[in-house]
């Protein structure tokens, strides 16, 4: 099976019905996609599939084969997932930062959709639980992408955050 | 980086390399503790801070060696290793602008990591080492301040020695030493290997700045995490690879003290394709595979007729028959008046003598921790018999001290790694059965391989030991003109701490009446107790622990008394609190931010009916008090607004403490309105948060925060935020419907829209 991930193709072994989640995670090493519940409550899993967000752990690898699937390693890669990475650090939104790949996949998902979501939809999407409580802070963030922001400053800071997190291997580059 | 093994490497080495600046020192310790560089840097082996920690520095006072502590690379960036664990309490950046302010050196210029273990690192009040009790910056404040005035003072005489001029004629800008006569000057990178390999001056011949003249203490310095945690870059426990590792799942036994019986279907699991080995371990079973999913889906299918525990079993034993209800009806029902904690006046003498006199009890529930990253440990044993183990824990020397004591191993044997935390709330403390490093360790011994272990969220749910549920009997006593004379309340519970140790340590358990002790209102008669009561269910610390009941319980029966004596409960609580200028002050700063205090009911712009509820606590060595402002909407509470006034005496971050009031009422609200930990037959009805509901984005209320610096004593942040807003919720409904609730979470009652 292969698996077209963040624009590249990658063998995969695992059996069919193994949730996408842990393909990711242990066989592909992209363990910035995180494992809450495992039966689509929290929303940590989630992922685009061909742009829109799902909950990796309820979803079977074998169905996503020949689809386009973006995580948050290749979020960046993403005009509307870079907009919402430089949102959320202009933001300050994370707290333990856990839920918040899962936040941010499900966010960029919602921009891709639909760029002037309004509050209901937002409402929608942004499902993902938090139990450091970043609720608030990801309401306004979102609400700012919608409007148009970040600004071209806070767009500035996320490129040079990325720089040096890849000099200094800040987890993994 | 899609090769695991190169994952696996990257947070051991420098990928980029460009290597510190000071690594002769690291070079020369790693070859005195008999391990070359190459091998550190293939990460087979010895940590470095490990090494630096060891040896000289035990002499030396926690907090003192300064080497230990920092590197400072070329490019002027620092990594610090911070001796507490980042959980999203945002204590990395607190350090990065505490020691920056001193040592004078922006605190985005630093990399922060979690300390490894060692006395160098002991620095909650110079005695040890916890992340918790809201402890972090207040009991390290100035220790961590000399740290940063130390490096600095080493920095300069690096400079004065290269630049031949006296260390007085020098001084600092954000990273870098200036001589201003000659306008030359030299960054700290350029300084670092000179500067680090210094012998550390005495601490008290630095001297610290003036807090006037701060830059970055007391400012909304940004996070240094934020851009690691919004793209997924931050490294968890569970997220650990190390090369060759094996994957592992186990299923708990139904019930805390069972054991492993017949193990009916053992051979079909080994059989499975992808499984490497099934274990049977101490009241579990394992499946270690190539992959988790392979071994959680094996392991789930194991079958297992389980065993009862032994009957002089010491540990605790869950029986078959434990129900939540029937437990809290024994404390319903429990007779006697428990041991004081505190007391005041002649609380017995002044209740018989009160005009009138309110009796009720209230109750609360058990809770888990729900921190949304589960548990699991990394653990590998190297060719020498050392072990290392990669866990999330908020006291690295205490979980080596008790590898140490379970496995026999010397402690210096024992390599602690402690990642960052995917929340914690006091869910990594050492809680026995409750935690999976020990079923880490044996499954990595058996199979000599590194095993990471991950609890699913099924079977965390399991062996998750919760906040303790308590019931209180109140009775107090008003005189004639309706203010309270006596208050007696009696905590029929056992408390945290006891619950923990397994056993009862003093007279009274603090933990159980905190919040209910420790008021700060003038009622001249009290008296505060507790009623102990064991429980076969395990407890555990949760964020503000008493507190997190206790101020519910105290604060929604004042407004009883309130209601019962004819007194507003704002103004009685003004009343109670004259000549506390701390505190009156604090509770009108509350009313100015909520635009003044009415209670209600009133009916709001989009025509919903409203009322708002006041509640204060004391909690951690700071001062909070908050208001509400709630509706029914569709037969449930709605919360709108959540106001809080928070004086901690002194700040360093205002931006983190907004984020960690929000964060506390979130998790305030969330026990209030919807949390509760069932257990019928002996176990959790609830396995996950399909059951287990946690507050839910569409739940969540605006919060308002206004920090009040009153100057006094510093207290903490991350948990202080929380106890006053649960009782500010219930008291505004109570209010709106016009009866007392007395037990949370509020899901158990029915209201009318
Ligand atoms: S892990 Fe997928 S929704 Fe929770
Ligand atoms: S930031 Fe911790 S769970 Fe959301």
């Amino acid at each position: 099976m292969e698996l077209e991930i963040n624009g590249k193709s990658y063998p995969v072994e695992s059996d069919a019905d193994t949730p996408l989640l842990w393909v990711l995670r242990d066989e592909l090493g992209l363990t910035g996609t995180k494992y809450g519940c495992g039966i689509a409550q929290c929303g940590a899993c989630s992922v685009l599939l061909d742009g829109r967000v799902i909950r990796s752990c309820v979803t079977p690898v074998a169905g996503v084969a020949g689809r386009k699937i973006t995580t948050i390693e290749g979020v960046e890669d993403d005009p509307a997932g870079r907009r919402v990475v430089a949102a959320w650090v202009a933001h300050q939104v994370p707290q333990c930062g856990y839920c918040q790949s899962g936040q941010v996949m499900a966010a960029t998902s919602l921009l891709k959709q639909s760029p002037q979501p309004g509050d209901d939809e937002i409402a929608a999407v942004m499902t993902n639980l938090c139990r450091c409580g970043t609720y608030n802070a990801i309401h306004a963030t979102v609400r700012d992408l919608v409007n148009g922001g970040p600004s071209p400053e806070a767009e500035k800071a996320r490129a040079e955050a990325a720089r040096a997190s890849n000099r200094d291997g800040g987890a993994h580059a | 980086m899609n090769n695991p093994e190169e994952i696996a490497t990257t947070r051991e080495f420098f990928p980029s390399g460009e290597l510190p600046v000071n690594l002769s020192r690291r070079r020369f310790l790693l070859a005195s503790a008999g391990v070359s560089a190459g091998a550190f840097v293939l990460g087979l082996g010895l940590p470095l801070g490990k090494a630096r920690a060891s040896g000289a520095s035990e002499a030396m006072a926690p907090g003192t060696r300064v080497p230990a502590f920092l590197e400072i690379r070329p490019d002027n960036r620092i990594r610090f290793y911070s001796p507490f664990n980042e959980g999203g309490q945002g204590v990395f950046t607190a350090m990065a602008q505490i020691v920056g302010e001193e040592m004078d050196a922006d605190p985005a210029s630093f990399i922060v990591d979690n300390a490894p273990t060692g006395h160098q690192f002991q620095v909650v009040n110079g005695r040890m080492r916890i992340t918790g009790g809201s402890m972090s910056v207040r009991s390290s404040y100035m220790t961590m301040r000399r740290l940063g005035a130390l490096a600095r003072s080493m920095l300069l005489q690096a400079a004065s020695k290269r630049l031949g001029v006296a260390v007085d004629k020098l001084d600092t800008e954000p990273g870098r030493v200036v001589h201003a006569a000659s306008g030359k000057s030299l960054t700290y990178g350029e300084l670092a290997p000179q500067a680090l390999d210094l012998p550390v001056p005495a601490p008290d011949s630095v001297k610290l700045k003036n807090p006037a003249q701060f830059r970055w203490i007391g400012k909304p310095v940004k996070r240094v995490d934020a851009y690691a945690k919004s793209t997924g870059r931050a490294q968890y426990t569970i997220d650990i690879r190390v090369e060759g590792m094996l994957h592992a799942a186990v299923q708990h036994a139904p019930r805390l003290g069972m054991t492993v019986g017949t193990f009916r279907n053992e051979a079909q699991l080994k059989a499975m394709k992808g499984v490497h080995s099934v274990h049977r371990l101490p009241g579990a079973v394992a499946v270690v595979a190539e992959r988790w999913w392979v071994a959680r889906k094996a392991v789930d299918a194991a079958q297992v007729d389980w065993k009862e525990a032994a009957a002089d079993a010491s540990a605790r034993v869950m029986p078959a028959d434990f129900s939540t209800q029937a437990y809290r009806e024994q404390l319903l029902r429990a007779k006697g008046e428990g041991e004081t904690a505190e007391s005041a006046g002649r609380p017995g003498k002044a209740l018989d003598n009160a005009h009138t006199v309110v009796d009720a009890t209230y109750w609360s529930q058990y809770l888990h921790h729900a921190q949304l990253e589960p548990p699991s440990t990394l653990a590998r044993f190297h060719a020498d018999g050392s072990l290392e183990v990669w866990v999330p824990n908020q006291a690295p020397d205490m979980f080596q001290a008790d590898i140490a004591k379970k496995t026999g191993l010397d402690p210096d044997r024992i390599t602690v790694h402690s990642p960052m935390l995917g929340g914690f709330f006091g869910r990594h403390f050492l809680y026995g059965p409750g935690v999976p490093y020990m079923q880490a360790i044996e499954l990595a011994r058996a199979t000599g391989r590194p095993v990471k272990l991950i609890w699913s969220r099924e079977q965390e749910f399991l062996r998750d030991p919760m906040r303790p549920m308590s019931v209180v009997r109140f009775r107090g006593g008003l005189d004639a003109r309706g203010l309270p004379v006596a208050l007696e309340a009696v905590a029929v519970t056992e408390g945290a701490s006891e619950g923990v140790a397994n056993k009862r340590r003093g007279k009274v358990d603090s933990s159980a009446v905190e919040g209910l002790a420790g008021k700060a209102y003038a009622i001249p008669n009290r008296r505060i107790a507790q009623l102990y009561m064991k429980t076969p269910a395990t407890l555990a610390y949760w964020r503000s622990v008493g507190h997190s009941m206790n101020d519910f319980f105290y604060e929604t029966f004042l407004d009883e008394l309130a209601d019962k004596g004819g007194q507003d409960p704002f103004e009685l609580r003004l009343r109670l609190l004259e000549g506390n200028a701390r505190l009156t002050h604090l509770l009108r700063e509350l009313a100015d931010l909520a635009g003044d205090w009415k209670r209600g009911p009133f009916t709001a712009p989009d025509g919903s009916r409203r009322a708002r509820g006041v509640a204060m606590a004391s909690p951690f060595g700071s001062q909070a008090a908050a208001m509400a402002e709630v509706s029914i909407e569709n037969g449930q509470v709605r919360v709108h607004d959540v106001w809080q006034a928070i004086d901690p005496g002194s700040i360093v971050n205002p931006a983190i403490i907004e984020a960690q009031v929000a964060s506390a009422v979130s998790l305030g609200l969330s026990e209030t309105l919807l949390e509760e930990t069932v257990y019928e037959h002996g176990m959790p009805v609830a396995r996950n948060f399909d059951k287990y509901r946690i507050l839910p984005p569409d739940r969540m209320p605006r919060v308002h925060v206004r920090i009040v610096e009153s100057g006094a004593k510093m207290g903490g942040i991350g948990e202080p935020p929380l106890p006053a807003t649960p009782p500010a919720v219930v008291n505004a409904v109570s209010h709106l419907i016009g009866r007392r609730i007395r037990s949370i979470p509020l899901s158990q009652h029915e209201f009318k829209t």
